[in-house]
């Protein structure tokens, strides 16, 4: 946490309401999302109990596991959720866009549309994650033969879930952290976890400030837990009764636990849905289309190959793990500048940092040439009055957050003024084209962060993995024990 | 060693003494600093009814989902002598494991002095005798801020090879190798207050305390089955961590000796009060480990803490401990002290560029 952060969760302590951390909204949001939320059963790692799903707001899908021990009845819950959530993403994609072919002469193609998962919670991000660990390697023949479905729902979740560690990636969206990016509450993180507290602060309901929506968010009496844990007070007053009237074979058994289950589910729901409006209300930040697109070339890959794939190996192989730790790196650079450069609040960071600073030009040399070496060279000279304290050093690199491709450096700085000159982004002529080059009175900021410094990955083919990483993996081939491991 | 200080009996209004259990250890090595929370269980005090009390009731409520699972792992892997715990042992992790002899230290009805006594007689007996031996249900002390505090973990201790080791069995999952790391942590900090109370009563029977491995075991589900898997843990850090914290804690003897003498936390009108008496120090990782975390956060609201929005807020505030002040400083006050300068300047600083950046700069 930063000093801004800090300031911004004081005021809000003060105005009794959450505070604003962003100017934009930093993440994409689907026309058409599907809204989640799981539940499972206390104590055990994989068992689902419940999830509520569905593109509508009025129309939430309920799928529950009457008796959640019973192996057979979580298959029939898997395979439910399986063909809810593979629907989705045929329906999600939109048409092929053709987008002529690539430098090895492939034709290459992206998807108008991708699917994206909005969970309340990280939680509920982490049980899709498990309950797609515990069904991709299912087989659909076989001793242990399970519905097709299961096993491309956990191949599917997975994706998912992987696709979610990569920084700036929209496909699956954890609503507390959506929304802690955009607004900073009065109350520690811990309690921020909680979506109805950190709504309640975000926009309490009439009649109620910051803090009191967030006491009656806190108890589970009035408002459920958002999952994917229960409350253990329903557990044994409410739902156990009823799987135990299930387990005896009463009528209408089923119903009831599924009755209860919404009961704890349909509160949550709502919160979603109006979380998802909070967000929309913000204006979208310059370069969020721009990792839409990266993820929608994700999903065309994935959707495209899904057919001939195998389910997800357990772990990466050491070629397959350096590769990924270099994309997540690379995206996370890239998402913090893009983020910094889209939101004057952001990049607010950076100057208290010392890494950029704001002020206004107040001399302008647009049509300076240097004319040292052979030829003459267009380098603008700017002079900018800042109050920011500037930790960059004379040479620095950096360039104008308003239009990032302006390149320059810092020539001199003291007593409240900075000499930059431009070298790049300013056209191919000896004049600058309009609107690169700021005038004298405009406002300015200019910044060293930057996004793209990390090179292309230079990593081995698997099957030349060093020794001294294992030497090349044996190919990777998920086997029948793997399909028929125990889900109990 | 006696069983209860008459001081300490005063202060829990004469009800039964609490062991120290799995919460008040999480409790200790979370905020080791908090007087309220050490001298409510140095006395062994009931802080859950204590909190019910104050109307702040605690939401440590169990899903019996969850205690039949925990349950049901555990008579599993303790079965017939705990074949499966030693059968793990030979196989998962291949070390050679004798026949073993066990003994069940759990309570029968007598006091806490007497299971203790009787924990380090089978402590004594396995020490000399050395080869594998078993002790469930050990009755352990620990001497925290100057008061012998019972605890009562819920572990085994396996002797092998003349090492001690601790065996937690836990019913978290372990996938594909791994685990949540919350869960994982709080089992080793757990761990670790047993390595060291073990440690002590082995140099008190004579015998080199390094004898108490610190590779503890963790037992857990694999995967997604119910078949355990053992893990050992290296839980070196937590016990340094938790010495240096042990030798730091304000003595009961000192906080005691700044209360009134007729304190009682006892279930009465009185109690705001005597519990408000005690200086508390509230962190929002009280709310997953101690009982009277709602109590002592509303008292942290109502005086406008800092720290109730996080240790890492606080710290980045440089120690500003009000909301006010900081508050203050932000918005340019006079007269600042010295040591605030540079955190003024900061937050000066971090209003300025807030307020320009969302257009509201004055």
């Amino acid at each position: 946490m930063s000093a801004l952060t800090a300031l911004a969760r004081l005021e809000a302590v003060a105005a009794r309401r959450a505070r604003p951390l962003a100017t934009v909204r930093h993440c994409h949001l689907s026309a058409t999302p599907l809204v989640v939320i799981p539940l499972r059963l206390a104590g055990e790692a994989g068992a689902p109990l419940a999830v509520m799903l569905g593109g509508a707001r009025d129309e939430p899908v309920l799928l529950a596991v009457p008796q959640p021990r019973n192996r057979d009845l979580r298959f029939a819950f898997a395979a439910e959720l399986g063909k809810v959530l593979l629907e989705y993403v045929e329906a999600s994609r939109g048409v092929a866009e053709d987008l002529g072919p690539s430098k090895d002469g492939e034709d290459r193609v992206r998807y108008t549309g991708a699917p994206q998962l909005v969970l309340p919670n990280t939680g509920g991000v982490a049980f899709l994650r498990l309950l797609g660990r515990s069904t991709r390697f299912r087989r659909t023949e076989g001793e242990h033969a399970v519905e097709p479905a299961v096993p491309a729902l956990g191949r599917w979740l997975t994706w998912f879930a992987e696709r979610r560690d990569r920084p700036g990636s929209s496909l699956t969206l954890a609503l507390t952290e959506a929304l802690r990016l955009h607004w900073a509450t009065g109350q520690s993180s811990v309690e921020d976890a909680n979506l109805a507290a950190l709504l309640g602060w975000i926009d309490p309901p009439d009649g109620l400030d910051g803090p009191a929506a967030a006491t009656i968010a806190e108890d589970p009496a009035r408002t459920p837990p958002a999952g994917p844990a229960t409350d253990p007070k329903f557990d044994n007053d409410v739902l156990a009764p009823a799987i135990a009237a299930f387990d005896e074979g009463a009528d209408g058994a089923g119903e009831r636990v599924r009755e209860a289950l919404r009961t704890q589910l349909a509160p949550t729901w709502e919160l979603c849905w109006r979380a998802l409006d909070l967000l929309a209300a913000l204006p979208e930040g310059a370069s969020v289309a721009g990792r839409w697109e990266r993820d929608r070339d994700a999903f065309t890959h994935f959707h495209q190959t899904f057919a001939e794939g195998v389910p997800q190996a357990r772990r990466d192989s050491a070629v397959g793990a350096a590769r990924r730790l270099h994309r997540l790196e690379r995206a996370q650079e890239s998402y913090e500048a893009q983020r910094a450069f889209d939101d004057p609040l952001v990049m607010a960071e950076y100057r208290l940092e010392g890494l950029a600073f704001g002020g206004t030009v107040t001399e302008a040399d647009p049509e300076r040439l240097d004319e040292s070496g052979k030829r003459p060279k267009l380098r603008p000279r700017l002079r900018v009055a800042t109050e920011d304290p500037l930790r960059l050093e004379p040479g620095a690199t950096v360039c104008d957050a308003a239009r990032p491709k302006v390149k320059g450096k810092i020539v001199e700085y003291g007593a409240g003024e900075v000499l930059v000159e431009l070298t790049g982004g300013l056209g191919k002529k000896l004049t600058p084209e309009p609107g690169t080059v700021p005038e004298a009175g405009a406002r300015v900021v200019f910044t060293s962060v930057t996004e793209g410094s990390f090179g292309p990955a230079r990593f081995p083919e698997h099957e030349e993995t060093p020794w001294t990483h294992g030497g090349p993996p044996a190919e990777y081939v998920p086997d029948a024990r793997d399909a028929g491991e125990a889900w109990s | 060693m006696t069983d209860d200080a008459p001081d300490l009996r005063r202060l829990r209004g004469d009800a039964p003494a609490r062991n120290h259990d799995a919460r008040t250890i999480a409790a200790l090595t979370a905020n080791p600093g908090c007087s309220r929370r050490g001298l409510l269980d140095a006395a062994g005090v009931d802080k859950q009814a204590v909190a019910d009390h104050l109307g702040f009731a605690p939401r440590f409520g169990q899903s019996q989902f969850a205690i039949t699972r925990g349950n049901s792992f555990e008579a599993q892997v303790k079965a017939d002598g705990c074949a499966a715990l030693l059968a793990l042992l030979r196989g998962d992790l291949g070390l050679d494991v004798p026949a073993v002899t066990s003994a069940d230290l759990a309570p029968r009805g007598e006091g806490r002095a007497a299971r203790h006594a009787e924990t380090r007689r089978a402590l004594g007996r396995a020490l000399s005798v050395g080869g594998g031996a078993l002790l469930d249900h050990p009755m352990l002390v620990l001497d925290i801020a100057g008061r012998p505090a019972y605890l009562e973990p819920d572990v085994l201790a396996l002797q092998l090879a003349g090492r001690l080791h601790v065996v937690e069995i836990k019913s978290f999952a372990v996938v594909d190798g791994q685990a949540e790391p919350e869960q994982v942590a709080a089992a080793a900090r757990q761990a670790a207050v047993y390595v060291l109370a073990l440690r002590r009563l082995v140099a008190e029977l004579g015998h080199d305390p390094q004898r108490v491995a610190h590779d503890v075991f963790l037992v857990c589900p694999q995967n997604f089955s119910n078949r355990p898997v053992a893990t050992p843990l290296d839980v070196r850090p937590q016990l340094a961590v938790l010495e240096r914290q042990l030798t730091r804690l304000t003595r009961v003897d000192a906080i005691l000796g700044e209360l009134p003498d007729e304190l009682s936390f006892a279930l009465d009108d009185a109690l705001p009060e005597s519990v408000r008496a005690v200086e508390a120090r509230y962190a929002p990782e009280c709310l997953s480990s101690c009982e009277m975390a709602f109590f002592c956060r509303e008292e942290a609201r109502a005086c406008g803490a800092t720290g109730s929005l996080g240790r890492a807020l606080r710290d980045d505030l440089g120690g500003v401990e009000s909301v006010e002040a900081a508050l203050a400083l932000a918005a340019g006050a006079a007269d600042v002290p010295p040591e605030l300068a540079e955190t003024a300047e900061r937050l000066r600083l971090a209003a300025r560029l807030r307020g320009e950046a969302l257009g509201t700069a004055g």
